[in-house]
């Protein structure tokens, strides 16, 4: 299977989607002429010409709006945000108005919209071009969130959210963009709100997602030498989560470790962990340890980022810590 | 859809009917008054009570392929666009039955299937969607345009900026529809805002035109006036509506905040008043109104009584709509 960019991926994924609806239109800052600040919409304007792809000026809110207002009139709009943290200055349009819309409307509404956004740290960027906020959109009833570890994954979550009839927020992570891993000539969608075993293991699960993905991989390797064989599990979607698959690793395991880059508390982690505590009580042989950066903001220097986001030793430290 | 509009529209929607739709909106929301005052209404309730020619005039040359977003004082916006009035009624006294189920209430009133993107409960919020519907129907490419209505309020809101500023760069057909009360809830507006709605539009080159907006037939010329050109040619107008909030900011505001000057006023600049007074000078008679406010009324009594016998929603429905059903997917 050819092995292609992250963000090569997620380019092929808006272009197939693009070419079999019209209704589909990218619209974000930069992505037109100049490609995408991270080069995800390279091409799209020479594909599809400027009355689908829109280079908006910098302004977050109206670029969420006229995703809301096109989605009310019949589009498939997909707005990128350029950095998470941005995503700040558009949060009336998607949490109260995106979000609510259907419910709030009484189900006479789909808003069938997609959000791209970039979060995580890596890149020496400091607190304002750092963070992964998702757990604040996961928070919200009426969004979906997924967050793609691969390049099969971004493809085949990007076509799904585009398909999608309800607003859907897809966080990419910028250290992944240019990594490569396999995507098949023929990629397909890939259902929202289904994880997916990236290594299986007997001992311990590894709840993780995104970025930190490979971070439990290398873990693993790292286990192996001592004689702890854990499972990686990719939730790949955070906003429905694929309770049932954690559930159900656990149940082999009976160890659990939920590991993300975002900040530890009252993260993703909390809600997996919460959950656990409740359905899977029984299946629980040990305390489940959470994983996260600091409660402090994503810092610049080289040292202190490096120190500030969580990796595969920390994984390994909490593995160990469930089987002591 | 295209529709008549500008003058031949004037002409063929009369002031009569002009002031029949006014008259609907005053009744029916100076029986929500008394529903509320009796603990009948749940919530806010923000009364349009004195602006109705604003939203009669804007509806009476849009068609029901024109999208309109409104705000929170939106109930005349929703009716003059065709919301159904029994549908309305019931989800502001929060029933099954509720155009949205009950679960929107006063400051959500929509109805999609005719253009009615929704009330909004944030000030300002309506004119980021709005751009995005323009954006949209300009795609689609058959002459609609998309109206918002705001309030002087939302002038000092950040988005105002960045929808100006889109809408006039892409050249999309919004009609940005002041309704200036003067009242930015219980503050004046002249203490929150230090430039003018006419500067704003000239300085992102978008053109503009001020109206009585009490007064329904230069609503409706202006409006009429501006739709014909953007239909022709897709870009952004700006009217704005001198208008008389004759309510509080809500009900139960006591406004001892306005003087008794301005208060006094109120019945002068009465928008249904004043298309009363043309219509006696037109030669209509008194028989005639008197027959027009039975039918009026009449009208709100059934639609009414639909809506309190609609039950209130049941707790199965809670989670009901939060996502789109899809089959298939779990």
């Amino acid at each position: 299977m050819p092995e292609v960019r992250y963000l090569k991926a997620v380019n092929q994924a808006l272009h197939d989607a693009m070419e079999v609806d019209d209704s589909v239109f990218v619209i974000g800052e930069d992505v037109a002429a100049a490609g995408g600040p991270f080069k995800a919409t390279r091409g799209l304007l020479e594909t599809f010409g400027p009355g689908r792809v829109y280079d908006a000026p910098i302004a977050e809110a109206v670029i969420a709006g006229v995703a809301v207002g096109a989605a009310m009139t019949g589009m498939r709009p997909v707005a990128e945000i350029m950095f998470m943290d941005f995503i700040t200055l558009a949060m009336d349009q998607i949490v109260n108005q995106a979000a609510k819309a259907r419910s709030m409307f009484g189900g006479q509404a789909s808003l069938p919209l997609v959000i791209r956004t970039p979060h995580g740290g890596g890149l020496n960027a400091g607190p304002q071009h750092s963070q992964c906020l998702e757990a604040w959109f996961a928070h919200v009833p009426g969004l979906k969130v997924v967050c793609p570890a691969n390049a099969a994954d971004a493809y085949g979550l990007i076509r799904s959210a585009i398909d999608d009839p309800d607003p859907v927020i897809v966080v990419e992570n910028k250290t992944l963009y240019a990594a490569k891993s396999e995507l098949p000539d023929d990629p397909q969608a890939v259902p929202i709100g289904k994880a997916t075993i990236s290594r299986p293991g007997r001992d311990v699960t590894v709840v993780t997602y995104g970025a930190m993905v490979r971070e439990a991989l290398t873990a693993a390797d790292q286990l192996t030498i001592e004689g702890v064989d854990i499972e990686v599990l990719d939730l790949r979607s955070i906003q429905p989560w694929d309770e049932a698959m954690v559930v159900s690793s656990l149940a082999r395991t009976h160890r659990l470790v939920v590991a993300h880059e975002a900040v530890e508390a009252f993260g993703v982690g909390a809600e997996v962990v919460a959950r656990m505590a409740d359905i899977g009580f029984d299946e629980l042989d040990a305390p489940i340890i959470r994983v996260g950066a600091p409660f402090a903001p994503s810092p610049f220097a080289k040292s202190l980022e490096a120190a500030y986001r969580p990796d595969a030793s920390d994984i390994v430290r909490a593995v160990r810590r469930t089987l002591a | 859809m295209s529709v008549v509009i500008g003058e031949m529209l004037i002409k063929s929607s009369s002031l009569q009917s002009l002031y029949r739709q006014m008259l609907l909106i005053r009744r029916a929301e100076e029986r929500l008054q008394k529903l509320f005052a009796d603990g009948d209404v749940p919530g806010f309730l923000h009364l349009s009570i004195g602006q109705e020619a604003v939203a009669v005039g804007i509806s009476s040359v849009l068609g029901v392929a024109d999208t309109v977003s409104s705000n929170h004082r939106g109930h005349g916006h929703a009716l003059a666009k065709g919301v159904s009035l029994s549908g309305f009624f019931a989800e502001i006294l929060g029933r099954a039955d509720g155009v949205c189920r009950g679960r929107g209430g006063s400051m959500h009133v929509a109805d999609l299937s005719i253009g009615m993107l929704g009330a909004n409960g944030i000030v300002g919020a309506g004119m980021p969607i709005t751009t995005g519907s323009a954006l949209a129907l300009k795609m689609k490419g058959a002459g609609n345009i998309a109206a918002v209505y705001f309030g002087d309020g939302a002038l000092a809101e950040g988005v105002i900026h960045e929808c100006f500023n889109l809408t006039s760069l892409w050249s999309l057909p919004v009609l940005f529809v002041c309704e200036n009360n003067g009242w930015s809830e219980f503050s004046p507006t002249e203490r929150q805002l230090a430039t003018s709605l006419e500067r704003f539009s000239a300085a992102f080159g978008i053109a503009f035109a001020s109206v009585d907006g009490n007064d329904v037939v230069a609503v409706a010329d202006q409006a009429g006036k501006f739709v014909n050109q953007m239909r022709d040619m897709p870009s952004p107008r700006v009217i704005e509506c001198q208008t008389t909030r004759i309510r509080g900011h809500f009900e139960g505001d006591p406004q001892d905040y306005r003087n008794k000057e301005e208060m006094s006023m109120m019945s002068e600049r009465d928008p249904i008043a004043r298309a009363r007074s043309q219509l006696l000078a037109e030669g209509l008679s008194d028989v005639w109104f008197e027959q027009l406010h039975a039918e009026v009324d009449s009208e709100i009594d059934v639609a009414l009584k639909l809506a309190q016998g609609s039950p209130e929603p049941t707790s199965d429905s809670l989670v009901a709509d939060v996502y789109t059903p899809r089959l298939g997917v779990s």
